[in-house]
């Protein structure tokens, strides 16, 4: 007990030494399970220059409120795990420099259009299902292992490649989602992140089923709800450009391109 | 109907009401602006059959995309198979209304009732 007191009361004072500024972080809290109460909570926290919002908050679940409800992994921007809205703006906490915000006030908060389970964790549910919809994969009867006849590989030119690969940098944070202002109306809106995604496995020369995507998202609540306002893609933390992937749909299902 | 062909026709809409809309104002420079108002010339035009003909595609491609556009709106603002059917159907049926009021009062201006 007293070793691991020691050690975080270490780790908080060689923070503070090795520290040239501190910054207020406001923490939205609430626990819809519990009630409705929503409340910030302010905590003075000690920066570097390389300090991440991630950063701040596990430095504060670490010394000063061990509830604090947050979703992280992998720390590096490849997870999208800890995807929230930071002043005001969604952002991957991993992602997001403090010194780059130019601001001694930091408030974060949980995405919107997500349902929250507890303080900055929201639930992914909405998300997976409409990204599952929309058959996350290459629709192919051809095998590249077939018994008995080896691997045969499906090749691909680099302009074959260059017209899905950024759509495949997608990393399901659900920043899009939290950005767009349809899903905030529409709770049955497929939702740019689907949308972006059924794009890429269209244009994925290998892929043999835009027929039945285009079905799947020509309907009264899919592609057409969409508003191009173009948030989604101003968010996007891998230069995924789901509104660019939209209007590429689009033209398909007016039978502009092919 | 699927929604790509909805759409289709909501776009078309535009357009063509775009450009009736422009040739509509375009007869008002047939004379002085106020003057193409008054309540015997405007009548005058729905005399004109061609006019006539103009005046109902534009009741009838603004009633279509207007209330596709109503339609649009309403299903972002509520969500439920109910609400939706009724919307949709509720749409329709006052497009067709509108149309219907908007011919008989055409007619009667052309066929000189008013």
């Amino acid at each position: 007990m007293s070793s691991v007191s020691q050690k975080v009361s270490e780790e908080r004072s060689q923070t503070i030494v090795s520290s040239t500024k501190s910054i207020t972080l406001r923490i939205k809290r609430s626990n819809p399970t519990i009630n409705s109460e929503e409340k910030f909570d302010e905590f003075i926290v000690p920066i570097e220059s390389w300090t991440t919002v991630l950063d701040a908050l596990l430095d504060v679940k670490s010394h000063l409120d061990h509830s604090i409800g947050i979703r992280y992994s992998c720390r590096q921007a490849s997870c999208g795990s800890c995807g929230m809205k930071i002043n005001g703006r969604p952002a991957l906490a991993c992602f997001t420099k403090i010194s780059e915000l130019d601001t001694d006030s930091i408030t974060v908060e949980p995405m919107d259009n997500f349902p929250v389970v507890r303080d900055l964790a929201v639930n992914f549910t909405r998300l997976i299902n409409n990204h599952k919809k929309i058959m996350p994969y290459v629709v192919s009867k051809d095998s590249e292992i077939t018994p008995g006849e080896g691997i045969k590989e499906s090749l691909q030119t680099p302009d074959d490649v260059e017209k899905y690969i950024q759509f495949s940098s997608c990393i399901k944070c659900g920043l899009c989602n939290s950005a767009c202002p349809t899903m905030a109306m529409d709770t049955s809106f497929v939702g740019p992140q689907a949308l972006a995604q059924a794009y890429r496995y269209i244009a994925d020369t290998r892929d043999k089923g835009k027929k039945t995507r285009l079905k799947i998202i020509d309907e009264s609540h899919g592609i057409w709800r969409c508003h191009a306002a173009g948030s989604c893609s101003q968010v996007c933390p891998k230069g995924v450009d789901p509104a660019m992937g939209i209007q590429m749909l689009r033209s398909y299902l007016l039978g502009i391109r092919d | 109907m699927k929604e790509s062909v909805v759409m289709k026709i909501h776009y078309g809409t535009a357009l063509g009401a775009v450009f009736l809309t422009v040739i509509h104002i375009l007869m008002r420079m047939t004379q002085d602006f106020h003057e193409s108002l008054e309540f015997e010339n405007v009548l005058a035009n729905y005399e004109m059959l061609g006019y006539a003909i103009l005046l109902e595609l534009l009741l009838i491609l603004v009633s279509v995309h207007g209330f596709n556009g109503l339609r649009v709106i309403l299903l972002e603002i509520k969500q439920g198979p109910t609400y939706e059917k009724a919307v949709s159907y509720g749409c329709v049926a006052a497009m067709a209304i509108l149309i219907a009021y908007g011919t008989r009062t055409i007619l009667m201006a052309h066929l000189g009732m008013v």
